[in-house]
């Protein structure tokens, strides 16, 4: 029984890669995650990922800023305290236009991005799980869950043969730990 | 798709021959990861004094308050106001790279937006002081917040331009600050897997543990793209709030419905001379002219000269409105910025925004760098005096001539606007040593498609119009990072 945890692919260049994907997936072979250093258009649709839901995030809390700052103006320049300015109406909805808007996108920029940030489960010191350290720099890694994927040689023939500069046996799943 | 070719005509984004994904790491990372020369030092030292000199000055003024700035019962708006609007208006050009080129899917933003984006948060940090500087009282700076209170329950007046701009300006820090360090995310990765002890904790909590998983990258693009179209409208109405400062009162010279649209254009024309100022030095400094090239150059330059014809044309227009108007004190106002006694600060505005940015039409100015970086450097001169022209000269004299006076700044004021650009460069030069000052993850991402490499092998496999050849190899002739030597031996 090999101690082996996660199969790694390491390719020099992008569409190399996706004839990896495209290789792995011919012979049902799994893949767990890849890790890019830039983003790849493409590879979602090959691993079937569904299409981010954030900007549907995005829109709520813009919604939600701009009746938040519209309500908070109209409570208190017409309900609370209503001031005289020359006779003119309290209510004055074109002076409450710049203010709506930026609380629109300041409650869309802030919400949408901790909801990225939350969803992804990104953090300030969130120990890094990476793989592979060049996934980051230079190599675009395919990573393959070793358990119940036998025979692991044809893997790695197969990732070789796709034109995989290194395929890495990794004992660990995350190389990032000390 | 990665391997997706560009057409021929279209000039290379990335030059230089064996550039790999590795390359760009390490050409970019170079200054982060090693000791800094000389020069950085040097220029460290310098900007440095300068931020000294403004904490100096800013905390005179917070001791003495505002009576020790120049200003008089005429003139009770000057340098205060007029730093202000100018470096809200640099930061402009930053969001603009960001996320308009981003809409419109121009790819040579990808080589400038880091360090234009941080310039922007620089800049509005600049301009913030001058806010909270001259309240006379900062200590109640939140006064402006809608907040419940104790004199009195009174509120903010939502219809004041001046409670817009807090919010403006407040939305606009925070949003680009986002957008900013979203962006950062991957290359504080890829400065973390590459470094090792203390350096790579540091990096490690600055990059919120990110991976690059196929997940992640779709979601970095879908609130990248958001984060492009929100801020678009938003960096236009943060100009045009400021332009209301003015445009909302009753003040000859400022009461003028075309603010909006002209401060706009006159902020991302002083924001791009301000990115090609710092720019033409930091590739050079830095090693960086295989990916800051002469395409981005002259591009940014064509954007100055678009902008600064929109800000001539503004002028124009508001001269030709003073004259239609009939109104003799919106005349007078007008007349007195050539024969009043600040007719030198007159010549500076329109000398220096219209009539030098006319020079760009000719294609051997727009890529001549030395001259490029002084035009740059004479745009943000004449839009200051733009700003000065606007603010002091209508103000000194007003509807009665016995109150008319000049306005003379105080070695406070001096020191404040001196001090605050001290200020500016000291935090850019942290930045270019601390942080990739090129968003690698988006060079990496052209590097198959627009570079010099992709298109000469593309050259060398042949199949293509010979007169297009022709074309680009002309083209690459004022590129200082090509040897064109390369393309003359066939």
């Amino acid at each position: 029984m090999s101690s082996t945890k996660y199969i790694l692919g390491l390719f020099a260049d992008p569409d190399e890669m996706m004839n990896g994907i495209d290789t792995l997936q011919k012979n049902s072979v799994p893949i767990y995650d890849v890790y890019t250093p830039m983003p790849i258009h493409g590879i979602e649709r090959k691993l079937g990922i569904k299409d981010s839901r954030l900007g549907y995030a995005a829109f709520m809390f813009g919604c939600l800023g701009g009746t938040t700052i519209f309500s908070m103006a109209y409570y208190m320049l017409v309900q609370d305290w209503p001031m005289n300015i020359g006779g003119k109406p309290a209510f004055a909805i074109p002076d409450f236009i710049p203010i709506t808007f930026e609380w629109t996108v300041l409650f869309t920029a802030f919400g949408m991005t901790l909801t990225f940030f939350y969803a992804t489960h990104l953090f300030p010191g969130r120990t890094p799980r990476v793989m592979d350290l060049r996934a980051t720099d230079d190599r675009f890694v395919i990573a393959i869950d070793a358990k119940g994927n036998i025979p692991h040689e044809d893997i790695t023939n197969l990732l070789k043969e796709a034109g995989a500069v290194e395929v890495k046996h990794n004992d660990r799943k995350y190389v990032s730990y000390e | 798709m990665a391997s997706h070719s560009e057409s021929i005509i279209r000039e290379p984004l990335i030059t230089g021959k064996n550039i790999t994904y590795a390359q760009i790491t390490n050409d970019v990372l170079r200054p982060v990861e090693n000791m800094p020369g000389k020069a950085w030092w040097i220029g460290f030292s310098v900007a440095s004094l300068g931020a000294c000199l403004w904490v100096f000055a800013v905390s005179y003024t917070f001791w003495y308050g505002i009576g020790s700035w120049g200003l008089n019962k005429t003139v009770g708006w000057a340098w205060d106001i007029t730093g202000f609007v100018w470096w809200v208006g640099i930061g402009h050009a930053g969001t603009l790279i960001s996320a308009i080129l981003l809409l419109f899917r121009q790819n040579w933003r990808n080589s400038i937006n880091r360090s234009a984006e941080a310039m922007t948060i620089f800049a509005v940090i600049c301009a913030a002081t001058y806010v909270v500087s001259h309240m006379g009282r900062p200590w109640l700076a939140y006064w402006p917040l809608p907040l419940p209170n104790q004199f009195g329950s009174i509120w903010v007046n939502f219809n004041s331009p001046l409670v817009w701009d807090v919010f403006a300006i407040s939305t606009y820090f925070s949003v680009s600050l986002v957008f900013w360090y979203t962006g950062l995310l991957p290359d504080l990765a890829t400065i973390r897997d590459r470094a090792t002890g203390i350096r790579r904790k540091i990096y490690s909590v600055l990059s919120f543990g990110w991976t690059g998983s196929v997940k992640t990258w779709q979601r970095f693009e879908t609130v990248c793209l958001i984060l492009a179209g929100i801020s678009t409208p938003l960096v236009l109405s943060v100009h045009t709030i400021v332009s209301m400062d003015f445009a909302t009162s009753l003040e000859p010279g400022w009461h003028t419905t075309i603010f909006p649209p002209y401060f706009v254009a006159g902020a991302i024309f002083s924001g791009f001379a301000m990115v090609q100022t710092l720019l033409l030095v930091t590739r050079k400094v830095l090693g960086l002219e295989n990916y800051i090239t002469m395409f981005h150059i002259e591009a940014m330059n064509k954007i100055i000269l678009l902008t600064g014809s929109i800000v001539g044309v503004a002028y124009l227009t508001e001269f030709f409105i003073a004259y239609y108007s009939g109104g003799e004190y919106e005349q007078y106002t007008f007349l007195n910025r050539f024969i009043g006694p600040y007719w030198w600060a007159g010549c500076m505005m329109y000398g220096c925004n219209v009539l030098m940015t006319q020079l760009m039409w000719f294609k051997k100015i727009r890529t001549n760098i030395p001259i490029s970086w002084v035009l740059s450097i004479v745009v943000n001169i004449g839009m200051w005096f733009e700003r000065f022209v606007i603010i002091v000269t209508s103000l000194h004299r007003d509807f009665i001539p016995s109150s008319w006076v000049m306005f003379y700044p105080t070695w406070v004021d001096v020191s404040v606007f001196v001090g605050s650009i001290g200020l500016f460069f000291t935090m850019f030069l942290l930045f270019i040593r601390v942080l990739p000052s090129i968003a690698m993850a988006e060079v990496k991402l052209i590097l198959k498609s627009s570079s010099e490499q992709a298109k000469k092998k593309l050259i060398d496999g042949g199949h293509l119009e010979p007169e297009q050849v022709e074309y680009y190899k002309e083209s690459l002739t004022s590129f200082d990072s090509v040897d064109i030597t390369d393309y003359q031996k066939r």
